[in-house]
């Protein structure tokens, strides 16, 4: 369903309305829209919005792995679950204390607390859902970092300066999904192949998904997209004849906490 | 006046050893977890503040307390507390240099500290946090100072200094407000979005505060010519009594829409705190401990007869101290991050090596209070020979 669409026709309408400058193409204003004032950025035309779909339908826990897989290895995501030499094997509490993920599944209940219900769906019970950084309209983390190291570009990108950033773990604290990793110590021994195209990370910074940042400005899809096999969608929320719109169109799809007001990127059809 | 620091007791000298031997350890500790990474802690991605962020929000808490002997002093014009108005402003400086360690500690890259300054960004709270932190320390090291120095030399403070008091005086709520801010204004932390967070982190400081003041104040009478007052003691304790009254109130007033609204992602946090969640419950109890210990101190409190025999009452400020550190040292942080935005539970200890990190910054807060108290003790000797 094309959520978003609507929320750009009634922030387009409410900034021309109030005059703040946006494109008046839009005139519409439809009755009780205006709490979407909070939500979306006026996304005029010829401007990039980056988002996901997850077809969750088309998903499956082989084909999770090997977006997880895709992403991990060109990204240099260290591995200390299951170390790449069994001689770095780490007791139990520290694997996953120091656990860095990009992305990763989890189960419905945890994917998306709080819309549990008696009883579900059962096709639900099984599904894996593929998480990662839902590059928020409005990204808290973004908020309150003191530094911008981590700040969003104008495609919509939440994009980290990792040779800014002091540490401080107050976006990790912000982030209402759970997708930021710190180093908490040297990240290198645990990598299995170090991709030398991709900077590895230094002890003390922030990491998580940057939507392929690298790949996007040489014109690919992200590694995860490109390795699911369809079950992901990749593209520009702000045109109109782009792939991601006509899948929203088409779908009901539901996002991760929308109540919070984050506007998060990524949608999943179930 | 410094130099009345370099001449004490054996004691004296004895108690500035053990906190440099302490600082000595604390650093060494240090150097470690520079080299290693803030994996030494046992913070996690779940838990990504612990110890030292507590002990930031537990200590500014304290810092801002001053502000309850120097506003009965300079806007009620209450002359009993003009003897002590120094000890609350050096305790002050201790608590907030106590408090910038402890953000610089818990940073991953503290070589990078001054980005918060390179790149100001005024929409973080932290950004804010740094600004008032630092403005409050210079403030209560110039005013605590001259003040003092001006009474040993019997003349009137330099006129330039009123107006800093004066802004002293609300900038101390501020500061505690703003830490509050650092977590009340977070989307998905249930335990941490709450209205009430500032005043309750402002009601827990001005119990604790002055609580911590009382006892210093004795420990003053004991081992010094200086004696701060009963009379001073006794309007300490009376702002204690209100302040963990009122603090036990906004606790219930938590509770009650928390419970009443039955709102899981509020309940889960308090569940998880005070009964134990899906089998994990470390934390069970040490908070019952709090709540239970601060609501008897605040009963304790209102009876005359306890606050006037000092020994009742110095028992009494020691449960106020500990309980409060307690709910905000230990279950704030934890009871925030568990359980996780995905519904999962990751729980906290604080590791050996975090808690000599830890001590070591105390230490040094412990120093600059020993060192700035033996000068104003001396000070006051000297008035009064
Ligand atoms: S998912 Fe988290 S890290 Fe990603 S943009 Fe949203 S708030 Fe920021
Ligand atoms: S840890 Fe880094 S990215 Fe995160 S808020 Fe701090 S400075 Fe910004
Ligand atoms: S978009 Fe790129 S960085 Fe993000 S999860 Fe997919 S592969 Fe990883």
């Amino acid at each position: 369903m094309g959520i978003n669409r609507r929320d750009f026709i009634k922030l387009a309408g409410l900034s021309a309305l109030l005059g703040l400058g946006g494109k008046s193409a839009f005139e519409l204003v439809l009755p009780g829209e205006v709490e979407a004032a909070e939500k979306a950025k006026p996304a005029a035309e010829g401007i990039t919005r980056w988002a996901m779909v997850v077809d969750m339908r088309k998903m499956n826990d082989q084909i999770a792995a090997k977006c997880i897989e895709a992403c991990h290895s060109i990204h240099n995501v260290p591995n200390y679950i299951d170390p790449p030499d069994p001689k770095l094997a780490l007791p139990d509490p520290l694997k996953q204390r120091w656990q860095i993920k990009w992305i990763w599944t989890d189960l419905y209940e945890h994917a998306f607390p709080g819309m549990e219900q008696d009883v579900l769906w059962e096709k639900l019970h099984a599904m894996n859902f593929l998480l990662l950084c839902n590059h928020c309209n409005n990204p808290p983390c973004v908020r309150v970092c003191p530094t911008k190291a981590t700040y969003q570009r104008p495609d919509g990108i939440v994009m980290m300066d990792m040779h800014r950033c002091i540490g401080c773990r107050f976006c990790m604290a912000g982030c209402p999904y759970g997708v930021r990793s710190f180093n908490w110590r040297d990240p290198r021994p645990y990598i299995a192949k170090i991709n030398e195209d991709y900077p590895t990370r230094e002890i003390g910074v922030v990491e998580k998904c940057l939507f392929c940042n690298e790949r996007l400005a040489q014109g690919l899809q992200p590694a995860c997209v490109e390795a699911s096999g369809g079950a992901l969608t990749f593209g520009n929320l702000a045109d109109a004849k782009s792939k991601v719109r006509e899948v929203l169109k088409e779908h009901f799809t539901i996002r991760r906490k929308p109540h919070l007001g984050t506007n998060p990127q990524v949608y999943y059809i179930v | 006046m410094l130099e009345k620091a370099l001449v004490g007791t054996k004691r004296y000298y004895t108690l500035l050893g053990v906190l440099l031997a302490l600082i000595g350890i604390g650093f060494a500790t240090y150097l470690w977890q520079l080299k290693f990474g803030l994996g030494i802690t046992g913070m996690s991605r779940d838990v990504s503040w612990g110890f030292y962020i507590a002990q930031l929000t537990y200590l500014v808490g304290v810092a801002a307390s001053a502000v309850m002997v120097v506003l009965p002093y300079y806007l009620h014009n209450y002359k009993a507390f003009g003897r002590i108005t120094v000890l609350g402003e050096f305790l002050a400086v201790a608590a907030v240099t106590m408090c910038l360690l402890f953000v610089i500690v818990d940073l991953g890259r503290p070589d990078r500290l001054f980005n918060i300054i390179k790149y100001p960004t005024p929409n973080s709270v932290l950004f804010w946090d740094m600004i008032v932190l630092n403005t409050y320390l210079f403030l209560n090291i110039v005013v605590g100072w001259m003040v003092l120095e001006s009474e040993r030399n019997d003349v009137a403070p330099p006129k330039w200094v009123k107006p800093l008091i004066y802004l002293s005086i609300p900038w101390a709520p501020s500061i505690h407000t703003v830490t509050a801010f650092l977590y009340a204004g977070l989307p998905g932390r249930g335990y941490w979005l709450t209205a009430i967070m500032a005043p309750r982190f402002l009601s827990s400081a001005f119990a604790a505060g002055p609580a911590l003041l009382i006892l210093l104040a004795l420990l003053v009478r004991k081992y010094s010519k200086f004696d701060p007052g009963r009379e001073q003691i006794q309007t300490l304790a009376k702002i204690v009594s209100y302040a963990i009254l009122v603090n036990v109130f906004f606790f219930f007033c938590e509770v009650f829409t928390v419970f009443y609204s039955q709102i899981p992602e509020h309940m889960q946090h308090f569940k998880y705190l005070f009964a134990g969640l899906h089998g994990f419950g470390k934390l069970v109890p040490w908070m019952w401990f709090s709540m239970v210990g601060m609501i008897t101190a605040a009963i304790l409190m209102v009876f005359p007869k306890i606050r006037q025999n000092e020994t009742t009452l110095a028992l009494v400020c020691g449960l106020i101290v500990i309980t409060t550190w307690i709910d905000k040292g230990l279950g704030l942080m934890t009871g925030g991050f568990v359980p996780n935005p995905l519904d999962r539970i990751t729980e906290y200890w604080p590791t050996t090596p975090e808690l000599l990190i830890s001590i070591g910054v105390f230490a040094i807060g412990g120093l600059i209070l020993t060192v700035l108290y033996k000068v104003a003790v001396s000070v006051k000797e000297e008035i009064k020979a």
